[in-house]
């Protein structure tokens, strides 16, 4: 299997403060990996650095085999949700061509090949109806799949989500999930959250990140040790890395 | 009526054409500066000029190329304290706004001889723009226009969501630096028109209130512009008459319109 994202001995720093410590990560091609672990435990600011958005202060860091920053028009990014202007004048549609911007060029404009792409993507995720709606105006659900519209008109490889699933309701959160799922034939899919309700049962491999990343085979710690550091049931991870525990888990029900 | 008597003056007619230049420019970048949020940036960057100004007059040269070499200065100089310090944008405007201030006031203080239009420099001279400097209102704006068509997208990307945009290989750096020089331009065109006290408000009102009525960007660029022509005839109307100030009555002619803008869309929402 081709392995599409690497991390060795990645320490990430703000200040004085370790925000990553000794981070070593593998992905491999259609993988759906899930990350999840308390507030403030370091989630975005990986993504961030497999985006080459935050420099690590030590360790490597490959994407696709180059480095993050030359491999990054392969890759989808749905940041999380943060506060932003209600107001910002910009329609569903401006938001999603933004996905197409690598493609474009700095000086270029859009064109129709651009266009009919941002169409598909909104009708793939059942916002095409919604296209001349201001972003400010949509609900926290129709946002979320309005960002991951323009992850994907970039056609990407890899597709990082950043907890897709922190302002949706569990309909919703079914949905967005059964959508990722189809896609995974296509995309390596990395996502993160706080979340641990959903995820597990559609994800193939978990690890659990505060500060540190846990997984199955992680040496050092056992059982409620690992609960307590990583706020994340072990049971998620005992059985092994990469494993697929909810699947037996439904079926044992 | 009084306006049509007014145009058989040729600094009548000057100062129409230069309001309306002012016009183009502040209504286009004024709108990229209140979406994001560098209304006190573009204080910093005007105060700056003044440096420029004084500068001119003490060595002589004509005070507008020194306010156009002190306003791109301190956009590169606020760009890099953005990207490679640590100190706080507020401060490193603030610091920006009171040093060229006191580069003016010292500059001018060593020159020999009184300076006549010092205060046409802070609050602007509408009245008495000359042909050559309309000429040079003409290339600024085209500078403006041209950068703002081919880096739209760019400019749109990198206000609603800068980490997505650096992520999809935009320079943000590079379009932050230009937009800060397209605010350098912008404000030695208005410089002419409002001057360098009242600058800030022709960058943020008409763009601000163009805001409140318009759903996409290009839009509230459009708005304001008209919105701007708008409030420089007025005000040009009301300063003829009363013989009042012109650029302190442009002003305030937008705050009122504004400010009526603001309570008509509450009522009728
Ligand atoms: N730009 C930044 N400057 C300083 N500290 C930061 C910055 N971004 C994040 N942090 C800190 O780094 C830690 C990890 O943050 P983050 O990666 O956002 O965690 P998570 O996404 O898991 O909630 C937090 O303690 C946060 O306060
Ligand atoms: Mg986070």
């Amino acid at each position: 299997m081709n392995e599409v994202i690497r991390l060795e001995d990645v320490w990430v720093r703000y200040g004085d403060i370790v925000v990553l410590e000794g981070i070593n990560l593998s992905v491999y091609e259609h993988d759906f990996l899930g990350i999840i672990g308390p507030n403030g435990g370091g989630k975005t600011t990986l993504l961030k650095v497999i985006l080459g958005l935050v420099k690590p202060v030590r360790g490597r860091v490959t994407v696709l085999g180059d480095t993050p920053e030359r491999s990054r028009r392969f890759v989808g990014y749905v940041p999380q949700i943060t506060l932003f202007d209600r107001e910002f004048p910009a329609t569903v549609l401006d938001v999603v061509l933004m996905g197409r911007l690598g493609r474009k060029g700095i000086l270029g404009k859009y064109g129709k090949e651009d266009l009919k792409v941002a169409y598909d993507a909104l009708e793939s995720v059942e916002m095409l109806e919604l296209k001349d709606r201001r972003i400010g105006e949509l609900s926290g659900g129709q946002l979320q799949r309005v960002l991951l519209a323009r992850a994907l008109v970039a056609n990407p490889k890899i597709l990082l989500l950043d907890e897709p699933t922190a302002s949706v309701d569990e309909p919703t959160k079914t949905n967005l999930y059964k959508l990722l799922k189809k896609m995974n034939d296509k995309v390596t899919i990395l996502l993160v959250s706080h979340d641990m309700g959903v995820i597990s049962s559609y994800v193939e491999k978990i690890a659990c990140l505060n500060r540190k990343l846990f997984y199955h085979g992680s040496p050092e710690m056992e059982g409620e040790a690992v609960e307590e550091t990583y706020q994340c049931p072990i049971y998620l991870i005992a059985h092994g890395f990469p494993h697929r525990v909810l699947k037996k888990h439904k079926r044992g029900k | 009526m009084i306006l049509w008597e007014a145009l058989q003056y040729e600094f009548m007619r000057n100062a129409l054409a230069a309001g309306i230049l002012a016009s183009i420019a502040c209504g286009v970048v004024g709108a990229l500066v209140v979406v994001r949020r560098m209304s006190m940036m573009s204080g910093g960057i005007s105060h700056a000029a003044f440096g420029g100004i004084g500068l001119g007059y003490l060595l002589g040269f004509e005070p507008i190329y020194g306010a156009l070499a002190f306003t791109i200065a301190s956009a590169m100089m606020m760009g890099f304290i953005r990207e490679r310090t640590e100190i706080s944008e507020d401060s490193a405007i603030g610091i920006l706004w009171v040093t060229g201030m006191s580069l003016g006031v010292i500059f001018i203080g060593l020159s020999p001889g009184y300076a006549p239009d010092l205060f046409s420099y802070l609050f602007g001279s509408i009245l008495a723009v000359p042909s050559s400097d309309l000429a040079v209102m003409v290339v600024l704006d085209a500078v403006i226009l041209t950068v703002v068509y081919f880096l739209y997208e760019e400019f749109l990307a990198v206000s609603f969501d800068e980490d997505f945009a650096k992520a999809s290989g935009v320079p943000t750096e590079r379009v932050y630096l230009i937009l800060l020089s397209l605010v350098a331009l912008t404000v030695v065109i208005l410089i002419r028109v409002v001057g360098v006290v009242l600058v800030i408000a022709m960058l943020t009102i008409p763009a601000a209130t163009a805001w409140q009525f318009s759903r996409r960007l290009n839009e509230i660029m459009l708005l304001s512009s008209i919105l701007s022509v708008i409030f420089t005839i007025e005000g040009l109307w009301l300063s003829y008459i009363f013989n009042i100030a012109s650029g302190a009555t442009i002003v305030l002619v937008s705050v009122a319109t504004l400010l009526l803008a603001s309570a008509l869309k509450k009522i009728f929402q």
